[in-house]
């Protein structure tokens, strides 16, 4: 049987590893290929490495980043951050990464997913999207995409938009609350639920958790397929083999 | 000499650095007369069937490679190098596959269930070679909207369970080939390579 896939996230800034809280604090956490050895002996099923650095110059650091990471584990990962072109895809996949996630660029073009998919193949295609609540009442609830990390409001209604995501074929949706994101208070469930119930593509929660049964209730109540967490792993709150080895015991399907 | 087919689908970097790892240096070639030498092929790659009959047509590959796997040599095909080697896919239809295996590649229906398939599943070994000390029920990544339909049920080397049983590995004579990504699949993907170069 398919298991639940535990996925430590990586903020990466100038090939160093740093953790927003709402999207502005940050805080180091070390290095990026340390890291990423440490996850593997861990027990991580993936990872993903979310490129916070500003400027396009310095991108390149993340592209030999993300080599010296293929050639010292060998486990799937995924990179995004800026990326807006079939080049940066190339280049990342190149350099060793298994799949990348494509967010303000999808937004904006989103022919740029389909153009994507078909030439790297949808397994290698992940968009993310950042939603925010935005009406809440007894009976309904809306969510908006905001992209620019999270800065930028763009009117679109999440639902619509992951299946919009799906139809244009993208592999996977890497879904973050921004609501939720960095409280540590636990995953939006009732927005990963409506997003995994509305597409048929995998769909990994992101943004809030703060202990294990936030990473159950994504993956139970959530529907997610997968939960990514950083700060729990990072500041080694948990480690993944202990959140593990709780979810099986609560009966979640895991990989140990 | 091993030889890593390059025909554009897919990075091969880490096919190539798993397998150095597990002690064998490989070329990464899009050349017959390089596939034609090797001693032992690998074939990886990643995207759609159609593409990638049509990458190797460009490439001039489809006869080395049915030519190399008729001499006897060690043949390890992966993820699209797995379905390829079957007769045709749902995913383009009309174009015909390298025929090696006989039968079909379908895609995944299922009500309730994610597809693409993508993450860790375990996979029911029969005894080879090639799972030495892979325990049964290992388990190992994947990633794929398609799956093989052997006819003949005898080459099929491991199951899966996603909705259904499905061949996820697939034996005839020196022909092996996984749906899964063992260069992905830590320890003990990195063994079955180990156990690939041995053979």
């Amino acid at each position: 049987m398919l298991t639940k896939r535990i996925i430590p996230c990586l903020d990466v800034k100038d090939g160093r590893v740093v953790k927003g809280v709402n999207f502005v604090n940050l805080r180091d956490a070390g290095d990026a290929v340390e890291n990423a050895r440490f996850y593997d002996k861990e027990g991580a099923d993936e990872l993903v490495f979310l490129d916070i650095t500003a400027s396009h110059e310095k991108r390149k650091t993340t592209i030999r980043l993300a080599n010296k990471v293929a050639e010292s584990i060998f486990l799937p990962f995924t990179v995004g951050g800026g990326i807006s072109t079939v080049d940066d895809i190339r280049n990342l996949l190149n350099a060793g990464c298994d799949k990348v996630s494509i967010n303000t660029a999808a937004v904006k073009r989103p022919s740029f997913i389909r153009e994507s998919s078909k030439r790297f193949g949808s397994q290698c295609i992940v968009v993310a999207m950042d939603a925010r609540c935005r009406v809440k009442t007894k009976d309904r609830q809306k969510w908006e995409i905001y992209i620019n990390g999270g800065r930028t409001p763009t009117g679109l209604d999440a639902i619509q938009w992951a299946k919009k995501i799906e139809s244009l074929g993208s592999g996977e949706i890497l879904l973050t609350s921004m609501d939720y994101d960095g409280t540590k208070e636990g995953y939006d469930i009732e927005l990963t639920r409506r997003i995994s119930e509305s597409v048929k593509i995998p769909v990994i929660a992101s943004g809030g958790a703060g202990n294990l049964e936030h990473l159950y209730e994504a993956l139970t109540d959530g529907k997610a397929d997968a939960v990514l967490a950083a700060s729990i792993f990072h500041f080694r709150t948990y480690s993944v083999g202990e959140t593990k080895a709780y979810l099986k015991k609560k009966g979640v399907k895991v990989r140990i | 000499m091993i030889v890593v087919i390059d025909y554009g689908m897919g990075n091969l970097h880490s096919v190539r650095k798993a397998l150095e790892v597990v002690g064998a240096g490989a070329k990464v070639s899009s050349s017959a007369k390089d596939i034609l030498r090797a001693d032992k092929i690998v074939f990886p790659g990643v995207g759609s069937f159609g593409e990638a009959m049509k990458e190797l047509k460009k490439r001039k590959l489809v006869q080395p490679i049915k030519d190399a796997i008729a001499e006897g040599k060690p043949f390890l095909g992966l993820c699209l190098g797995l379905q390829l080697l079957f007769e045709r896919s749902e995913e383009a239809p009309g174009v015909k596959g390298l025929g090696v295996l006989k039968g079909e590649v379908k895609r995944f229906k299922l009500k309730g269930l994610k597809v693409p398939h993508m993450g860790w599943n375990s996979i029911k070994n029969k005894r080879s070679d090639i799972f030495d000390k892979v325990p049964d029920n290992s388990y190992m990544y994947f990633v794929h909207s398609y799956y093989v339909k052997p006819k003949d049920k005898k080459v099929v080397l491991s199951t899966t369970s996603y909705g259904i049983d499905f061949a996820s590995g697939v034996c005839k004579d020196n022909v092996y080939a996984f749906q899964f990504h063992p260069e992905k699949s830590q320890a003990l993907g990195l063994k079955i390579l180990k156990n690939f170069v041995e053979l």
